[in-house]
């Protein structure tokens, strides 16, 4: 099938999934933790923005409020908390030091090929939209955890860690329609709630550590030496 | 199903409560009567089941089954037990001066924050609330890991946050693919996450993405049972602190996460009509077994030795559950139950001993039985019933589970043997010394309540000599559900 096919929502949808994908290689290589928070918050509103044309076109209104749950939280709060905590911690200058920047780069682009992938069996079932959909959600949320592993700064996780709800959220939206009300309320909540406990353990690690660099909190081992 | 909504509002007027009032002299008493109203509660929706059979509400957002209901009396039990001890334990520590009056209403509060969520993973009927669930007892528990703020305590706190918030974000990828599975057969709405309407349709959906949803659930819910490799947090998480928390922790959150997982099983098997899920589940299973079991022989601390204990016997059950037969399911039933109340008991005399030596590391916790003979006989006899001696109760299971493990794959029971005897070995060369041994100086004995810990060993003793008749009902109902077939 060709991608002239497509609906015009189809079409959009897959541009939609494309940018976010896009945004993820963005976070992947971006040192400055203020323009982390940013990119972050672009894909919470490119996720919202996807939402809402789904809610439009398929006509499913309980969407409509999905799409403003998200563009509030992931797009709004969430980023607004992150990008105060950094300002008031001193971290705004702060520079990232990420190890093999290339190496990195080349192993999201492995992720997404993996991802792709393993989502192969879903093609037997479903449409192109639907496949591309779970891969790049896939890609998403496997991105995020390489940027954690990647990163020493405690916001860089809590940005990868908030990313890798998008690439979940993203994948319940365009191929399941959203999920159930209950759930989504929930899931939401959930994340309101790791966004503030995150808020409290940067003071808790700053006060123990006297920096941001989860590195240094390398006390606990499996075995004592 | 009145007791149902009684079961899950107990604690969430007793999280509110306590959130304003946890820092007063009673809040302990407090805590402790709104587990006991949760146990009674639980009792009689026991006995409702019991009677009636299971009951589903009428929103359908609510299952009772002979598979939930006995783990709903064992979470509440073990529950009410841990409040019991917990208020003397924070009591000691804020004598002590570890805990501020904020962080006590912290602790309160959120210990009734953490039941909510265990209660709500286990009497759900919708997997999506099931995960979210999940999620808030990670974020219940998570500020209380880091109640010390001792820079060790703050790192096992980032680390369970993280470990188990990615582990975890794979299970709700999971459940989106469950979704998408049962959306394409039952059409678009609201009943494609129940997980009746799932199981019932089970052999409709489509197997491929099943089996992939499954590797995602099994590999999210797995870090929170502390599966090897993705049991990086539960030590040090258990260790740092405080210790009701670890009870409860080994005690209830690795038992609910297994359900989860169990759950997941059931629908994956009525699909695939494969052994896949459970072949994951036996492999990750005995991975972690055989780990846990190695690693006990290097531990130093107190309580990340009885944490390792826990890997190992969650690794059991979960390779008793993926073999799958009538008698492994049944065996891993019942090894959940004697597993959950023997551990827990002896982290309360774990708790209790640390306190009276004033350290978690072994080498200074010396000569208990001479210092102070509860505490001493509490922890030898506990260590003897997790170790698996006959006849407790941990022993009869996990007979159950080498009998079941003989005639399905005999060629795996020398591992589970090995296994055994090398948990055995370590934990016995680490005992022998805390219990024996000469006193060091400056021990002075404690106050402590041990009568909870020794109804829980009396229990599983009572388990380990005869199972009582609507246990075994209850046992037996549950494995009819989960492998289709009673134990011949």
């Amino acid at each position: 099938m060709s991608i002239t096919d497509l609906t015009l929502y189809q079409q959009a949808i897959l541009l939609l999934a494309g940018l976010i994908l896009l945004t993820s290689f963005l976070m992947l290589g971006q040192t400055r933790l203020l323009r982390l928070i940013v990119i972050f918050a672009i894909q919470g509103c490119l996720l919202a923005a996807a939402t809402a044309l789904a809610a439009g076109v398929l006509a499913y209104p309980h969407l409509y409020i999905s799409a403003i749950l998200t563009l509030i939280l992931k797009g709004i709060v969430i980023p607004m908390l992150l990008y105060r905590l950094t300002h008031r911690m001193g971290l705004h200058r702060h520079m990232d030091t990420i190890d093999h920047p290339t190496l990195g780069m080349m192993g999201g682009i492995g992720l997404v090929v993996f991802s792709y992938y393993v989502s192969l069996p879903v093609v037997a079932t479903s449409t192109l939209v639907t496949l591309n959909a779970i891969a790049v959600s896939l890609s998403v949320v496997l991105i995020s955890m390489l940027l954690m592993i990647n990163r020493r700064q405690a916001v860089a996780h809590v940005v990868g860690f908030m990313s890798i709800e998008n690439g979940l959220f993203f994948a319940a939206v365009v191929s399941t329609y959203g999920m159930p009300m209950v759930v989504e309320l929930g899931v939401a909540f959930d994340v309101l709630v790791a966004a503030v406990v995150f808020g409290v353990f940067f003071f808790q690690i700053r006060a123990s550590i006297d920096s941001l660099n989860v590195d240094r909190l390398n006390t606990l081992h499996e075995t004592e030496k | 199903m009145t007791a149902v909504y009684l079961i899950l509002t107990t604690p969430l007027i007793g999280m509110i409560l306590l959130a304003f009032r946890g820092d007063r002299p009673s809040a302990g008493a407090v805590n402790a009567w709104l587990n006991l109203l949760a146990f009674a509660e639980a009792l009689w929706l026991a006995g409702d089941v019991f009677r009636h059979g299971p009951r589903l509400s009428p929103d359908r957002l609510l299952l009772i089954d002979p598979f939930n209901v006995y783990l709903v009396v064992l979470t509440t039990f073990v529950g009410l037990t841990t409040s019991l001890f917990s208020r003397a334990y924070m009591e000691h520590e804020r004598e002590i001066g570890r805990v501020t009056s904020r962080r006590l209403r912290l602790y309160y509060a959120m210990y009734q924050g953490f039941m909510l969520t265990m209660y709500l993973v286990l009497t759900t009927n919708n997997m999506g609330v099931l995960w979210v669930a999940m999620e808030g007892a990670t974020l219940a528990t998570v500020l209380l890991v880091s109640l010390y703020r001792t820079p060790e305590s703050v790192e096992a706190a980032w680390k369970y946050f993280i470990l188990c918030g990615v582990g975890i974000a794979q299970a709700l990828f999971g459940t989106v693919l469950l979704y998408f599975a049962a959306e394409q057969k039952l059409g678009i709405g609201g009943d494609g996450l129940l997980w009746t309407v799932l199981h019932e349709n089970a052999a409709v959906l489509d197997p491929a993405i099943l089996a992939l949803a499954f590797v995602f659930l099994l590999v999210g819910y797995g870090t929170k049972i502390g599966l090897v490799p993705l049991h990086n947090w539960l030590p040090d998480a258990h260790s740092e602190g405080p210790t009701p928390m670890s009870a409860i922790l080994s005690g209830l959150l690795l038992n609910d996460a297994l359900y989860a997982v169990v759950r997941c099983k059931m629908l994956v098997d009525g699909s695939l009509g494969t052994h896949m899920a459970g072949t994951l589940m036996m492999g990750f299973g005995l991975l972690s077994f055989l780990v846990a079991a190695l690693l006990l022989h290097r531990q130093t601390d107190i309580k990340r030795l009885f944490s390792y204990s826990s890997i190992e016997h969650m690794g059991l059950m979960t390779f008793a559950f993926g073999v799958g037969s009538p008698w492994a399911t049944f065996a891993a039933l019942f090894h959940m139950t004697t597993h959950s109340l023997t551990k827990s008991a002896i982290f309360v005399t774990v708790g209790h001993a640390s306190q009276l030596a004033g350290t978690q590391r072994m080498e200074r916790i010396r000569g208990l039985i001479l210092t102070q003979p509860t505490i001493g006989w509490g922890l030898l006899i506990g260590t003897v019933a997790i170790a698996g001696f006959p006849p407790f109760g941990v022993f009869a299971s996990e007979f159950l589970v080498l009998v079941a493990t003989m005639r399905d794959y005999p060629w795996l029971t020398p591992l589970l043997l090995l296994g055994i005897g090398l948990a055995f070995a370590g934990l016995f060369r680490h005992l022998q010394s805390m219990v024996y041994g000469d006193v060091p100086e400056g021990q002075k004995p404690i106050p402590v309540k041990l009568w909870p810990v020794m109804l829980h060993l009396v229990i599983v003793l009572w388990l380990g000599l005869s199972i009582p008749g609507f246990l075994g009902d209850w046992f037996n109902q549950a494995t009819q559900l989960i492998s289709g077939a009673l134990p011949q």
